[in-house]
């Protein structure tokens, strides 16, 4: 298992490569000055000048960009052009919040999905089924922040159960979960929209496999046949389509961040892209691509298990 | 063409029917996406009178009126600088549906080219672009977006610039596929052997046949370039005030949830609305193209 893993992250190098040299290369081409942006229009153009100087931007790009992979290769993410500090200690202190906010809507997508996915394909062409179909629609076509707003309007507003924004240390628990419930929920519901569908998708083609039609035929109950045979089948795809919409819930949670004003990778990245702190960008994307590699790795290591088809040798 | 389709019909009676109409047939038959492409007309129609639909200016301030109730006059109220919420929801309308329609058709047609180009010319040049191609797809679109409206900068042809960029990759995937299985088929040979060039070779025998997934691609993507602009906007990276938008009225409407609930709920309706046209319609159109997917 190990030397797999091993094995996989070996592999991933050149694509994380090929994204930074992309990231690299994106955020150059920002018109705009970094040095002049550090320091305010108002700079003199001395100051400008040593910025420039002090930042490496008169090297060639190619150094530039040697410089940047070996900055990162040292796990060095840079310092922020507007505030001079070192890049990752702010990622370090809000990438658990954006973590396990991510989780938390995976589990919210998962346990109600899954079930309504299957529950619609069973009863199919029925009135349960159409209504399943045209919630996930909707859901497909809620924006994960209008959800969260309407879900802040019912429950912190009018029934005033739950705190609207902001959030509270690791430190207080209790607190703490309070300010997750709201913001998971934005993302899960909607997750739960692609999984119910995906999964009635999945059920379906499994339903009218042969191997259903033999397990029927041999006498078993309906129920085994559902659970030692169709649901079996049926995990295969849904750990991937987990794995795709883990990542798809990287992207939402950075609006619903905005919403519940809660810390988070996505909330570092919405004030970098305003304040145009290209080397933040750049850094924030750099953990954003490892994220995804990770995303895709833990797929691949699950799948493994609930598919003795893939040998991990 | 048209003679060869009239003697066509003609010889095998009134019965046959074109691609193209059976195509309608089977999406009229959809009661779900026929509703879509009603809802789809209606909004269009809204963008395209909203002088005439609005009942106010949407850029009247009157600060007197700030936060006013919904009344007759104002159905659902007044906004912080008193302004007539419904005006600027149906005005709303129109950035959604250039960004969201604009985009897609620019996204649309670099992704396209590249994908069949990339798929048609192989070698290195595929190579490359496909590899570019699966490095942008792999971040969620938002981010993407994000990424690419922090180095443009804002504004409303830059805002359709970004997302039609954050969308190309996702046509040039698609493209790419059915271009490499076309381009081996005997009638793409038979041209070549004929001396046709390569420019029309793609456009009369690989096009042709990627359109249709296209077209479903592009209707799914409108929904989704809406939602992304909205999101933009909402974060506050969209088309800057005093243009009326959606997203940045959920924003300003978010501060006053406890006061005047429709300046944030209003304006996200119409936009759960738009979206949700587009993705029918987009949903109708698969199952036209792929009966086996219906249920």
């Amino acid at each position: 298992m190990l030397r797999y893993i091993l094995r996989r992250l070996l592999l991933a190098i050149p694509t994380l490569l090929a994204v930074l040299t992309v990231i690299f290369f994106i955020v150059r081409v920002a018109p705009g000055d970094p040095a002049t942006a550090a320091l305010g229009d108002y700079a003199s153009a001395e100051a400008v000048a040593a910025m420039r100087e002090r930042m490496g931007l008169n090297e060639p790009l190619w150094k530039q960009y040697l410089t940047f992979l070996a900055d990162l290769a040292r796990g060095d993410l840079g310092r922020s052009l507007i505030t001079g500090k070192p890049i990752s200690e702010q990622i370090s202190f809000v990438l658990p919040y954006t973590v396990e906010l991510a989780i938390a809507a995976i589990v919210v997508g998962l346990i109600l999905g899954v079930p309504i996915g299957v529950i619609t394909a069973l009863r199919r062409n029925t009135l349960i089924d159409d209504i399943g179909r045209i919630v996930s629609l909707v859901g497909l076509s809620l924006p994960a922040f209008y959800l969260g707003i309407i879900l802040m309007f019912v429950f912190a507003v009018k029934l005033g159960l739950l705190p609207s924004v902001g959030s509270a240390p690791f430190s207080n628990p209790g607190k703490h979960l309070q300010h997750v419930i709201l913001p998971a929920l934005a993302l899960g519901l909607i997750e739960t929209a692609y999984m119910a569908r995906m999964t009635r998708s999945v059920m379906m083609g499994i339903l009218s496999d042969d191997f259903i039609r033999t397990a029927r035929a041999k006498g078993l109950t309906e129920r085994m046949v559902l659970i030692r045979h169709a649901l079996r089948a049926g995990l295969i795809p849904i750990v991937s389509l987990t794995g795709i919409f883990a990542i798809s819930l990287i992207g939402s949670s950075v609006v619903v961040e905005e919403v519940f004003a809660r810390p988070g990778l996505g909330r570092l990245m919405v004030g970098a892209t305003k304040q145009r702190d290209y080397t933040a960008l750049q850094s924030i994307m750099v953990v954003y691509s490892l994220i995804i590699i990770v995303i895709n790795l833990m797929t691949d290591i699950i799948y493994t298990f609930v598919d003795p088809r893939v040998r991990i040798d | 063409m048209a003679q060869a389709a009239a003697t066509a019909s003609a010889l095998a009676g009134p019965r046959l029917i074109s691609q193209r109409q059976r195509a309608w047939r089977t999406f009229r038959q959809n009661r779900t996406a026929v509703a879509g492409l009603v809802l789809i007309i209606l909004i269009v129609a809204v963008a395209l009178a909203a002088p005439l639909l609005a009942p106010a200016d949407p850029t009247a301030q009157s600060i007197r009126m700030r936060l006013q109730a919904p009344s007759w006059a104002n159905p659902l109220g007044r906004d912080d600088y008193g302004r007539d919420i419904l005006s600027r929801v149906i005005y709303g309308t129109r950035v959604a549906l250039q960004v969201g329609i604009l985009s897609v058709l620019l996204g649309g047609a670099v992704g396209t080219a590249i994908g069949v180009i990339a798929g048609y010319f192989g070698g290195r040049i595929e190579a490359m672009l496909m590899r570019l191609v699966d490095i942008l797809l792999s971040f969620p679109d938002l981010i993407t977006g994000l990424l690419v409206v922090a180095v443009l900068g804002p504004g409303l042809g830059k805002l359709i610039l970004a997302i039609g960029l954050t969308i190309a990759p996702r046509f040039a995937r698609l493209a790419h596929g059915p271009t490499l299985s076309v381009k081996k088929r005997d009638f793409v040979e038979a041209a070549r052997a004929l001396g046709v060039g390569n420019g029309r070779i793609l456009r009369v025998h690989i096009l042709p046949n990627v359109l249709g997934e296209l077209i479903v691609l592009g209707s799914l993507w409108t929904a989704s370039a809406i939602r992304l602009e909205a999101s933009l906007s909402f974060i506050g990276l969209g088309v800057p005030p005093p243009t009326p938008t959606w997203g940045q009225m959920i924003r300003d409407g978010t501060i006053y949830l406890t006061d005047a609930p429709l300046y944030a709920i209003g304006p996200g309706l119409a936009l759960l609305i738009t979206v949700l046209a587009f993705n029918l319609v987009g949903d109708g159109l698969r199952d036209v193209l792929d009966p086996r997917s219906r249920a």
